[in-house]
C-alpha cells in the first residue's frame, strides 16, 4: 500500500477522534438551544469554569484566596486536602447545578419573552462575567489536571498497524477515552430525552413553551435542568481538553471549534452534534494533510468554517436540524 | 457646592497623578485573558524590582519611582489605549510585553519622543537605531534566538548538521514567522533541511502538526509559540515520544507554565533564554527583606523565581540602569524621556555591574549604541528538570551568527526606512 494512503488512514482516524472532542463542546450548545432557544455563547467559558472548579476542589484550593488575602492580610491558599477525582467531579457537578440555578434566577427569568438576540447578548455578558469570576475565584495560573485518564500513544494500535502496514498508527489514549465517554454521553442523553418524564418535559418545552406551561410543566425547573445538563457536558469537555493542555483561560476558546460543528450538524440535534463533529474533524485533518503543505499549512481553523458554510448553502438548517417554515 | 465638588475632584486628580519629579515607568500588563499566565509573572517581577529600589534606595538617584499599571489583556487596541492614557504622566519608557502592541506603538513613540524597550520581542530590525531612534530591543531578538538555537544544535552534533532535518513549529502570526528567514539563511550555510509547520491561534489542537512531525522524523524541532500553543505542543511531543532534549523553544516557550502540564514527560525540554533562571541570587535576599516580608510584593506573590518573573525583574533592572546612565550623562536626577533615550543608547551592562546589583551572571554583557539598539545578540539554553521542578541553564551565553543576522537586520530596517520616508542617521 502506498505510504501516502497509509498516512491518510492515520490522519482519518485522528480526525474522527478530534471530531469527538469538538462534538463534546457542541453538545452543550445543542442542549440549551434545543430546550430554550438560547444560543449560549458562554458554553466555552462554562467548560473552563467547570475545569477550574474541578482542579480547585481536587487540590483543596481556597476559592477567592487572592481576594481574601489582599483584604485581610492573611496567607491562606489551600485547605490541605487532595480529594479523589470522582468525589471532586461530583462536587463540581453540584457547583454547576448551582450555577445553572443562579443563571436562570438572576438572568433568564428576567428575560422571558425577549427576542433571541437579547438572550444571546445576555449569554455574551454571562461569558465575560464568568471568565472574570473564575479568574478571581481560582486564579489565572495554568493548572495541571489529572483525573487518571490515560494519555500518550496506544501501543496496541501502534504495534498492530505496524504489523499490517509496516507503519504504526498514532492514536492518543485520551482520544479513545473521549470517544467512549462521548458515546456513553450521547446514548444517555437520548435515553433521557426519549424515555424519562423529565426528558419528555424538556422536549415539550422545546416544542412549545406556552403549551408546556399550560399542561403544568415548570419552565423554571426544565431550564435549570437543561443548564445543569449543559454544565455536565461542559465539565466533561473541560476534563478532556484540560487534560490535554492544562486548565487555563484559553480553554474558553474551544467554543470556536464547536461553531462549525453546530452549523453543519444543526443546532437542535444531539446526533447531529456528533456527526457534525466527526465530519469537521475528518474534513479539516484530511484537508490539512493533502492540501495544507501546498498552501503553507495551518488550514484547519478556516477550513472547518468553509466546510460548514458549504453545507449551509444546501441545508441551511444543518444536516440534522429542524427545518423552519414560516408562513407569511 | 459645585465649586467644592470641583475642588475635591481636582485635589483627587492631583494626588492620583505622579509628582512631576517622580520617575514614571508605566507597566502595560496583562493579568487577565488567555495569556494572563505569562503576563502576571512578568508584571510582578517588573513591579517588585521598582518597589525594591524605592524601599531600599529611595528610588533612582534620589527620585522615587512611580509605576502606573494598565491592563491590556494582551489586546492590541487596549495596549494602545493604555499607552495614550499614560504617556501624559511623564512616562520615561514603555515595555509592552506583546509584539502586536509593539508594532502599533513604534510610530507613536517615535512621534511622541518616548523610548520603548522590547527585549526579546517586537520588531527585530528595530536593532538598527539609525532607523528606529526611539525603539530598543537589547539584549537579544527573535533572529538571535533562531541563530543561537542552531548554534546549540551544531554543538550537539559536533559542528556538522548538513543533511539533518530541523522543523520549525511556529505560531501562525507575525511573531511566529519572525525566525523563518534567519533559519532559511542558516540552512543555506549549514546544509540542514528546514521544514515549516505553522499552528493557528490559539493552538489548542495540534494533532495534524505532530502527526506530520512523527512521519517526517526531524532531528530537531524549534518552537516559536506562546500561550496554550506551548503546553499543547509539549504534550503532543511527549505523546509521540519525540526526544525532549532535541526540542528547543524560544524564550516565550520556556516558562514553568509551559512544561508543568505535561508532567514528567517534559523532562529534558530545552528553551532559549537571555537571562538566568531560579532565585539563587543576592538580589532575592534584598527583595525578601524590603519587598516580600513587608507585604509589598506585587500580585499574589506566588511567582518569585519563575522564568518570566525573572524576565520582569531583568526588564526593570535594565531600564533602571539606563535611567541611572541618563542621570549621569545629563547631570540631573529629574530626567525626561529624551534624556532616558540617551541613557538607553549609552547603556553598558557588564558582569561587574550585574554583580554589584545582586545579579551575578544573570544576563549577558552588552553595550548599546546609536547603530546598535539590540545589544550583542547573546542567549543561552535552559533545560527543564521535571523531578526538581526547575529550569537549569546548561550552556554559557552564545552569540548569534552575526554574519547572518546583521545583514538581515540591515536589509529589513532599510526597507522600513524607505517605506516610512526615514533618513537613517546617527549623531
Amino acid at each position: 500500500m502506498p505510504d501516502q494512503l497509509i498516512y491518510a488512514m492515520e490522519v482519518f482516524l485522528n480526525g474522527l477522534m478530534a471530531g469527538v472532542l469538538y462534538a463534546l463542546v457542541a453538545l452543550g450548545f445543542v442542549l440549551i438551544y434545543k430546550a430554550s432557544g438560547i444560543f449560549n455563547y458562554a458554553q466555552g467559558v462554562m467548560a473552563l469554569f467547570a475545569a477550574l472548579t474541578l482542579v480547585g476542589i481536587m487540590e483543596g484550593q481556597v476559592p477567592f484566596s487572592h481576594l481574601i488575602n489582599a483584604m485581610f492580610g492573611t496567607e491562606i491558599h489551600h485547605f490541605g486536602w487532595h480529594l479523589p477525582a470522582l468525589v471532586s467531579i461530583l462536587l463540581t457537578m453540584a457547583v454547576m447545578v448551582l450555577l445553572a440555578w443562579a443563571v436562570n434566577k438572576l438572568i433568564f427569568n428576567h428575560l422571558v419573552n425577549q427576542e433571541p438576540i437579547i438572550l444571546f447578548m445576555a449569554t455574551i455578558g454571562l461569558a465575560y462575567f464568568m471568565e472574570g469570576f473564575g479568574d478571581i475565584m481560582w486564579g489565572a495560573d495554568i493548572k495541571k489536571l489529572d483525573v487518571g485518564l490515560p494519555q500518550g500513544i496506544n501501543t496496541a494500535i501502534d504495534e498492530t498497524t505496524y504489523g499490517w502496514f509496516g507503519y504504526g498508527f498514532f492514536i492518543d489514549n485520551l482520544d479513545i477515552v473521549a470517544t467512549v465517554i462521548a458515546a456513553i454521553l450521547v446514548i444517555a442523553l437520548v435515553i433521557f430525552s426519549q424515555y424519562t418524564k423529565q426528558g419528555r418535559a424538556m422536549r415539550a418545552v422545546a416544542d412549545d413553551h406556552q403549551a408546556a406551561l399550560s399542561v403544568g410543566i415548570s419552565l423554571n425547573f426544565i431550564w435549570v435542568m437543561v443548564w445543569s445538563l449543559a454544565g455536565f457536558v461542559a465539565l466533561v469537555a473541560g476534563i478532556m481538553w484540560g487534560t490535554k493542555s492544562g486548565v487555563q483561560f484559553s480553554l474558553s476558546l474551544i467554543a470556536l471549534k464547536a461553531l462549525p460543528v453546530l452549523m453543519l450538524g444543526g443546532f437542535t440535534s444531539i446526533p447531529g452534534a456528533i456527526v457534525g463533529g466527526l465530519l469537521i474533524g475528518v474534513g479539516e485533518k484530511l484537508f490539512e494533510f493533502s492540501v495544507g503543505p501546498l498552501i503553507g499549512g495551518a488550514t484547519e481553523n478556516w477550513f472547518a468554517y468553509v466546510l460548514a458554510l458549504l453545507f449551509l448553502v444546501f441545508r441551511p438548517q444543518g444536516l440534522f436540524g429542524e427545518k423552519i417554515i414560516e408562513r407569511v | 457646592m459645585k465649586m467644592k465638588l470641583i475642588a475635591t475632584a481636582l485635589a483627587a486628580a492631583v494626588t492620583a497623578a505622579p509628582a512631576m519629579a517622580d520617575l514614571v515607568f508605566p507597566s502595560l500588563s496583562y493579568r487577565t485573558g488567555p495569556y494572563a499566565a505569562g503576563g502576571i509573572p512578568f508584571a510582578d517581577g517588573y513591579a517588585d524590582y521598582f518597589t525594591l529600589l524605592n524601599e531600599r534606595d529611595g528610588g533612582i538617584g534620589g527620585e522615587k519611582i512611580q509605576m502606573p499599571e494598565c491592563e491590556t489583556a494582551y489586546n492590541t487596541e487596549k495596549g494602545v489605549e493604555c499607552y495614550e492614557s499614560t504617556k501624559g504622566m511623564g512616562s520615561l519608557v514603555y515595555q509592552p510585553l506583546s509584539t502586536g502592541i509593539t508594532y502599533q506603538l513604534i510610530p507613536k513613540v517615535t512621534a511622541d519622543g518616548i523610548p520603548m524597550l522590547t527585549s526579546g520581542l517586537g520588531r527585530t530590525s528595530a536593532k538598527n537605531g539609525a532607523v528606529f531612534p526611539w525603539v530598543f530591543n537589547f539584549p537579544a531578538n527573535y533572529w538571535d534566538g533562531a541563530s543561537v538555537a542552531v548554534k546549540h544544535i551544531l554543538d550537539q552534533e559536533g559542528g556538522d548538521i548538513s543533511g539533518k532535518k530541523i522543523a520549525l513549529v511556529y505560531h501562525n502570526s507575525a511573531y511566529g514567522k519572525e525566525p523563518i528567514r534567519t533559519l532559511e539563511e542558516l540552512s543555506k550555510k549549514h546544509g540542514y533541511e528546514l521544514s515549516l509547520i505553522p499552528v493557528d491561534h490559539p493552538g489548542q489542537e495540534q494533532k495534524s502538526q505532530w502527526l506530520q512531525i512523527r512521519r517526517d522524523r526531524p532531528d530537531y524541532v524549534i518552537m516559536y509559540g506562546w500561550g496554550v500553543m506551548n503546553q499543547v505542543a509539549i504534550q503532543e511531543a511527549v505523546n509521540i515520544r519525540f526526544p525532549m532534549d532535541k526540542f528547543i523553544g524560544i524564550w516565550w516557550s520556556g516558562s514553568e507554565n509551559d512544561v508543568k502540564p505535561a508532567g514528567d514527560g517534559a523532562n529534558g525540554y530545552k528553551a532559549l533564554t537571555f537571562h538566568n533562571l531560579g532565585s539563587d541570587y543576592p538580589l532575592y535576599d534584598d527583595l525578601k527583606a524590603h519587598v516580600f516580608d513587608k507585604g509589598l510584593a506585587a500580585g499574589a506573590g506566588d511567582q518569585h523565581g519563575t522564568a518570566i518573573y525573572n524576565r520582569g525583574l531583568y526588564a526593570a533592572m535594565l531600564v533602571a540602569e539606563a535611567a541611572k546612565t541618563a542621570q549621569e550623562i545629563h547631570g540631573t536626577s529629574q530626567i525626561t524621556p529624551a534624556m532616558m533615550r540617551d541613557g538607553m543608547e549609552a547603556l553598558e551592562m557588564t558582569e561587574e555591574k550585574m554583580t554589584a546589583l545582586g545579579l551575578p551572571k544573570f544576563g549577558p554583557e552588552f553595550t548599546v549604541s546609536c547603530e546598535n539598539h539590540g545589544g550583542n545578540g547573546f542567549a543561552a539554553i535552559g533545560q527543564w528538570d521535571a523531578s526538581a521542578g526547575e529550569w537549569k541553564l546548561i550552556t554559557d551565553y552564545m552569540q548569534s551568527d552575526q554574519d547572518i543576522v546583521q545583514p538581515l537586520i540591515e536589509a529589513d530596517s532599510m526597507a522600513y526606512a524607505d517605506e516610512a520616508g526615514i533618513t537613517p542617521a546617527c549623531n
